[in-house]
């Protein structure tokens, strides 16, 4: 049988959270104006960064982890069909049901139908990227199921009819203060004095959280690492609250992208050493739950697998943009963006924010349905140098940015005016004749400087002179000057 | 040792004094330095905003421009960056890869005016005068692309006379990037914000760094400030006496 498959699919529109309303400019421009914002993200992102070098700094072999987390992330998804398949057969023989979803919209329905079944109208859920990605939430809400998050960070979020801004840390676009005024307007069950006191919002949280773990009957989980060679899941967190969901309730659901897998027990050692230091800045995280299938007499009795695809393999078919998915999620580079420290995570419009985010969700989507991400960067470099598999976003960026181009460019009759300035300069940087006579004709800059600066100038240079002063252009360029000195001898 | 400048198109047209100083540093230590009067542009910002098939005319032209110098400097992290790690790469992208390989090996002997004078020519002192109060900003692209460490500071520290003052949050970008600036103005400007913020906490008359666009970008947010501090390259205040 021979078939041409074509492009594998993006994640389809109108489900899920991987575009924003409008463009990374336009949203960013919203959040530089919130100072509260701004000065939570400073605070927050300032803190984790130094608790991250800290620890870090502490292991003598870190480049040599990051090399290793890299290579076996370039080796895993070389072979992925084969490691998902061994994942499948293994949960499979250990007594769960694997489930695999092409997007959003079917891991959606696999689920709800999953819950339908047991009968249940409410669930407990760990904090989990995919199930933000494909609007879980949502989804079970229409069909009359209640998800309760129990992460923190989560419950701050989902009480205050909110968006997680952070892949780790959702809520830290909120400071104390609001928070407890979340709180005290969403939980029916709050004292009154509640005070910002970190202990009296943890101890509040806990209380409410409580009555959901003893008395919901399903669990829905994320994972960080699922390992093929024996179908074991792993979860990685910091408060309990994911034991909880993983322990107490009768039926497990976790929802997985297809590239978190890992062949071996061995590999996961050298993401477990990464993972906790990149993320929370910690040598090790408090909890660290993990599970192969269901064992009779101990925790849920009935466990489903759902493998999500939602574009990963479009991603995984563009050599240079794959290693967007070795991503473990720890949001290392969010903390050190110094864009992202100014705009949050809402702004990129996707759940998946910050540098990484802005090479994963075009891809996910395609790059003309999240066109302005990959531009949302100053190519500074910080992400790459704090990535724990080393994945180089900056180059990232870049390959994608042509890709955007390439396609507009293959798509559309009429050039725009940007790829027209760009296929000018081109034409007259490519002669040095053509070149000096465009730096003459620069000159006429002289004109509209007053004191030596230039403080408006034309589109599309305007953007410029609004916060910037532009230099006025020299009488004699270098070349001029060089030839005047030197002649044209070289 | 005979030296090929690469002025940068920018610092040509705009900064000519930092070229000139440039040949002045190399000069005074003395060496030879010609100028191919065949460059243009190194193609970065076509690469870096999405246009590298623009960008191919331009890498050809360094090549084929460069290629008969052993030792080719410019006073530039982020170009010689851009010759490094994106020359041989977008050549290849399009199927070019003899030009790939050309490009490496000129890019292998292309360096950053602080790599050339303390890794090359093995120098630290160059004889420079500078008798003003300076912050040094590493530039995202000479830190992180090149690994110029600090090379610029071994520099600048053994400038008589220079009263060189540490900058809080110094290897923060500075929100140029290219088109950056003007694609995302408002994130740009916050990030220049900051940066002024930090230079202005220091007392520092003059700002200085390895490169002149990241420069232009400092400094023309404090122009427009009026913040009385000004922006100097590194090559510029080597060259004092």
């Amino acid at each position: 049988m021979s078939a041409f498959l074509g492009m594998p699919a993006y994640a389809p529109r109108g489900v899920g959270h991987l575009r924003g309303d409008e463009p990374f400019p336009a949203a960013a421009r919203h959040a530089l104006g919130d100072a509260q914002l701004r000065r939570n993200l400073t605070k927050a992102t300032t803190t984790i960064r130094a608790k991250r070098a800290s620890v870090v700094a502490e292991l003598p072999d870190w480049e040599e982890l990051r090399a290793a987390g890299h290579s076996i992330k370039t080796a895993t998804l070389r072979d992925l069909d084969q490691h998902l398949e061994r994942l499948e057969s293994e949960v499979t023989a250990n007594g769960g049901v694997v489930h695999w979803a092409r997007d959003a919209g079917d891991a959606n329905a696999i689920v709800t139908r999953l819950v339908r079944a047991t009968g249940a109208t409410e669930v407990v859920k760990i904090k989990s990227m995919v199930t933000d990605e494909i609007g879980l939430n949502g989804a079970l809400a229409a069909a009359g199921i209640a998800a309760y998050e129990t992460d923190l960070a989560e419950l701050i979020v989902q009480l205050g009819h909110d968006r997680p801004s952070h892949i780790l840390v959702p809520a830290i676009h909120r400071n104390r203060a609001e928070i407890r005024d979340i709180f005290l307007r969403e939980m029916p069950d709050v004292e009154p004095g509640l005070t910002d006191e970190p202990a009296a919002l943890a101890e509040a949280a806990r209380r409410h959280l409580r009555r959901k773990f003893l008395t919901a009957t399903v669990g829905i989980s994320g994972v960080n690492f699922a390992i093929a060679e024996t179908g074991t899941l792993c979860v990685l967190e910091s408060e309990g609250n994911g034991r909880m969901c993983l322990t107490l309730p009768q039926t497990l659901i976790t929802v997985m992208g297809i590239e978190k897998v890992i062949p071996t027990w061995a590999d996961l050692g050298v993401f477990l050493q990464l993972l906790p230091r990149s993320s929370t800045g910690e040598r090790m995280n408090p909890y660290t739950s993990m599970w192969t299938g269901v064992t009779p007499g101990d925790g849920p009795q009935t466990f489903h697998l759902i493998l999500v695809d939602n574009g990963r393999t479009a991603a995984l078919a563009d050599p240079a943009g794959r290693p967007a998915l070795h991503c473990i999620r720890c949001s290392a580079c969010l903390n050190v963006c110094p864009v992202y420290e100014r705009t949050g995570g809402h702004a990129y419009g996707s759940v998946y924010p910050g540098p990484i985010g802005a090479v994963l969700s075009p891809q996910l989507t395609g790059i003309e349905e999240n066109a302005s991400l990959p531009y949302a960067s100053s190519l500074c470099g910080a992400c790459y140098d704090a990535c724990p598999v080393k994945t180089n976003i900056p180059e990232l960026l870049v390959h994608l940015r042509a890709r955007h181009v390439e396609e507009a460019r293959a798509a559309k009759r009429v050039p725009s005016a940007e790829a027209i300035t760009m296929a000018a300069a081109s034409w007259v940087m490519s002669s040095p004749g053509r070149f000096r006579a465009a730096q003459r004709a620069g000159r006429a800059g002289r004109l509209v400087s007053r004191a030596g600066r230039i403080g408006s100038l034309p589109p599309p240079l305007a953007a410029w002179t609004r916060t910037r002063d532009a230099p006025e252009p020299p009488r004699q360029t270098f070349r001029q000057w060089w030839r005047a000195e030197r002649g044209d001898l070289r | 040792m005979r030296i090929a400048l690469f002025a940068t198109c920018l610092a040509d047209t705009l900064f000519p004094d930092v070229p000139r100083a440039t040949v002045t540093v190399l000069e005074r230590l003395g060496h030879e330095v010609v100028f191919p009067l065949d460059q243009t542009c190194c193609g970065q910002m076509h690469v870096n905003t999405g246009y590298q098939r623009n960008a191919l005319p331009l890498i050809s032209r360094y090549v084929e421009t460069f290629e008969p110098y052993e030792v080719i400097v410019a006073p530039s992290g982020s170009c010689v960056g851009s010759i490094a790690h994106q020359h041989a790469m977008v050549a290849r992208r399009h199927g070019d890869e003899r030009l790939a390989q050309r490009a490496a090996a000129v890019a292998r002997r292309t360096y950053e005016l602080s790599q050339l004078l303390v890794d090359v020519l093995g120098v630290e002192n160059v004889g420079a005068h500078y008798p003003h109060r300076v912050a040094y900003h590493p530039t995202c692209h000479s830190l992180r692309l090149l690994r110029v460490g600090d090379r610029p500071l071994r520099l600048l520290r053994r400038v008589s006379g220079i009263d060189l003052v540490p900058l809080p949050d110094a290897e923060v970008c500075c929100g140029f990037g290219g088109t950056f600036a003007l694609k995302n103005s408002d994130v740009s400007t916050a990030m220049l914000a900051d940066k002024m913020r930090n230079v202005l906490s220091t007392g520092a008359e003059v700002c200085t760094a390895g490169d002149s666009s990241c420069l232009m970008h400092i400094g023309g947010g404090l122009s427009r400030l009026r913040a009385g501090v000004r922006t100097l390259h590194l090559a510029e205040i080597l060259a004092s006496t």
